[in-house]
C-alpha cells in the first residue's frame, strides 16, 4: 500500500529562485534559509519518496480570474513551468503520476470535495521552487513524480482553514488506500506572514509565525480553528498561504515528529520558514484527532 | 460555524473580494497577459493601444500611466497580477511596498529586517 512518509513545508518566495540562479546560497542574507535544507536532503536521501503531492497556490500562471477553482488537482503525465512575467528561470518539466492522481480525485470527490480536475496544468514558482530546494543538484532530472494540488488564495471567498484541514485528512486517507507500494511526501508551500498590498505592506508577524510553527506540529486543530479574518489580521493578506501548511498537516495521520525546522525573517517581504515532519506508521497521531 | 465574516475593514489591508474582482477584471486580464514576453513587449511599444485593447476604464488607465500601485488596487487590481505589470519595469515587491507605505526603499527594507529580530 502507499504510505505518506512525511510532510515538508517551505516558503516559496520568488527571490529564492534569483538567489539560486546567482549562486547566493552562502551569503549572510540567504545562508540560514538554504542551510535548513541540509537535514531535509539527508532525510530525502535516506527515505527516497516516490511521489511528492505538492499543495500550493497558483499566482496567476495556470489560473486567471475568469475561472478560479477553490481546489484543483492535477491528473497529467507531465507538468510544465512557464514564464511568470518577472524573470525567474523556467525550470525543467515535472513527471506526474496519473494513476495516483485519479485515485486521489476519485476518493476526494467521494469524500465530498468538489474539485477541478486538470489534465493540463502549468505549475508556477510555488510548486517548482520547493522541488528545486528539495533536489537542488538533480540537474532537472527530478527524482520524484509529482501531483499538484492548488488552493485558491487570490479570489475571496477563500476556503476556511478547517476546510483545508479536512481536505488534508481526505488526502491522507486516499493515499493510504492506494493499492501500490510507494512512498509519498506531502509538500505544503507558502507563507508564512507577509502582505504585499496596501498601507500595511511589509507586515511580518514573527510571534504569530512561531506560534503557527509550534501548533502545526503539536496542535494543528488549533490552526484549523482560525478564521480567515484572524489569519489575515495576524499574518497579512498573503499570509493565507498558511492554508497549504494546514492541508499538508491534515494528510499526516501517523506518528508525527518534527525532523527539522527553521524560521528566518525576512526573506524578501516574508517570514521565511521551513519544516520537515516525519509520519511514522503507527496509527495514533500526536494530535488530538 | 459562522460562514460569513467581514474582511474589508482590516486597517491598511486590501482584500480581493468579489467586488474588487468585478471592478478589476479588465485590468487584471491585461496584467495576466504579461506572463507572455511578446505581450510585455507589445505593451511597452504601445501602452495606450494595449490598454484600449483590454478595455481598461479611465481610472485604471490613469493608474497604469502613473505606475501607482495603490491606485491600481483601488481600481480593482490584484497584487499577484499587478506584480507582472511591475516586473516590466523591474520593480520588486520592496519597491511596490515602499511606494504604498510612503517609505523610501531603504527604509522599507529596514522595516522588514526589524520585524525579523
Amino acid at each position: 500500500m502507499a504510505r505518506i512518509i512525511g510532510g515538508l513545508t517551505t516558503s516559496h518566495v520568488p527571490s529564492i529562485a534569483g538567489a539560486m540562479a546567482r549562486g547566493e546560497e552562502r551569503t549572510p542574507y540567504w545562508k540560514p534559509f538554504f542551510d535548513a535544507f541540509t537535514p531535509v536532503h539527508e532525510w530525502l536521501n535516506r527515505e527516497r519518496p516516490d511521489v511528492a503531492i505538492v499543495i500550493y497556490n497558483d499566482h496567476g500562471l495556470n489560473f486567471f480570474l475568469d475561472k478560479m477553482p477553490t481546489f484543483s488537482v492535477g491528473a497529467a503525465a507531465r507538468y510544465d513551468n512557464a514564464d511568470e512575467g518577472w524573470g525567474i528561470p523556467i525550470l525543467p518539466s515535472f513527471e506526474g503520476d496519473v494513476d495516483l492522481s485519479w485515485h486521489l480525485i476519485e476518493h476526494l470527490v467521494a469524500d465530498e470535495f468538489d474539485l477541478t480536475i486538470c489534465q493540463e496544468m502549468l505549475v508556477d514558482h510555488a510548486f517548482t521552487l520547493p522541488i528545486k530546494l528539495m533536489y537542488p543538484d538533480s540537474g532537472g532530472q527530478w527524482p520524484v513524480r509529482t501531483i499538484p494540488i492548488t488552493i485558491n488564495s487570490i479570489q475571496h471567498p477563500l476556503p476556511s482553514a478547517m476546510r483545508c484541514w479536512k481536505l488534508g485528512q481526505a488526502i491522507g486517507r486516499a493515499v493510504n488506500s492506494f493499492p501500490k507500494d510507494m512512498k509519498v511526501v506531502v509538500v505544503g508551500t507558502g507563507g508564512l506572514s507577509h502582505q504585499l498590498d496596501g498601507e500595511r505592506a511589509g507586515l511580518i508577524n514573527k510571534a504569530f509565525d512561531l506560534f503557527c510553527m509550534e501548533k502545526i506540529v503539536s496542535d494543528p486543530a488549533a490552526l484549523a480553528a482560525l478564521s480567515n479574518r484572524e489569519i489575515i489580521e495576524r499574518a497579512g493578506s498573503q499570509g493565507v498561504e498558511l492554508m497549504t501548511w494546514i492541508t499538508m498537516r491534515g494528510a499526516l495521520n501517523g506518528d508525527v515528529r518534527k525532523v527539522t525546522s527553521l524560521y528566518h525573517a525576512p526573506i524578501s517581504n516574508t517570514g521565511g520558514a521551513v519544516m520537515l515532519l516525519s509520519n511514522g506508521s503507527q496509527s495514533v497521531s500526536l494530535a488530538a484527532e | 460555524m459562522s460562514a460569513l465574516e467581514s474582511l474589508t475593514d482590516i486597517p491598511g489591508t486590501p482584500v480581493f473580494t468579489g467586488f474588487s474582482a468585478s471592478r478589476g477584471l479588465a485590468l487584471n486580464k491585461m496584467c495576466y497577459s504579461f506572463n507572455d514576453r511578446e505581450s510585455r513587449e507589445a505593451f511597452v511599444r504601445d501602452e495606450e493601444g494595449y490598454m484600449a485593447r483590454f478595455g481598461l476604464n479611465d481610472a485604471q488607465k490613469a493608474a497604469i500611466r502613473a505606475r501607482n500601485v495603490a491606485q491600481l488596487i483601488e481600481a480593482g487590481g490584484n497584487v499577484y497580477y499587478l506584480a507582472k505589470f511591475a516586473g516590466i519595469f523591474g520593480l520588486s515587491v520592496q519597491d511596490i511596498g515602499a511606494q504604498q507605505t510612503g517609505m523610501s526603499v531603504d527604509a522599507f527594507k529596514a522595516h522588514l529586517l526589524a520585524q525579523g529580530e
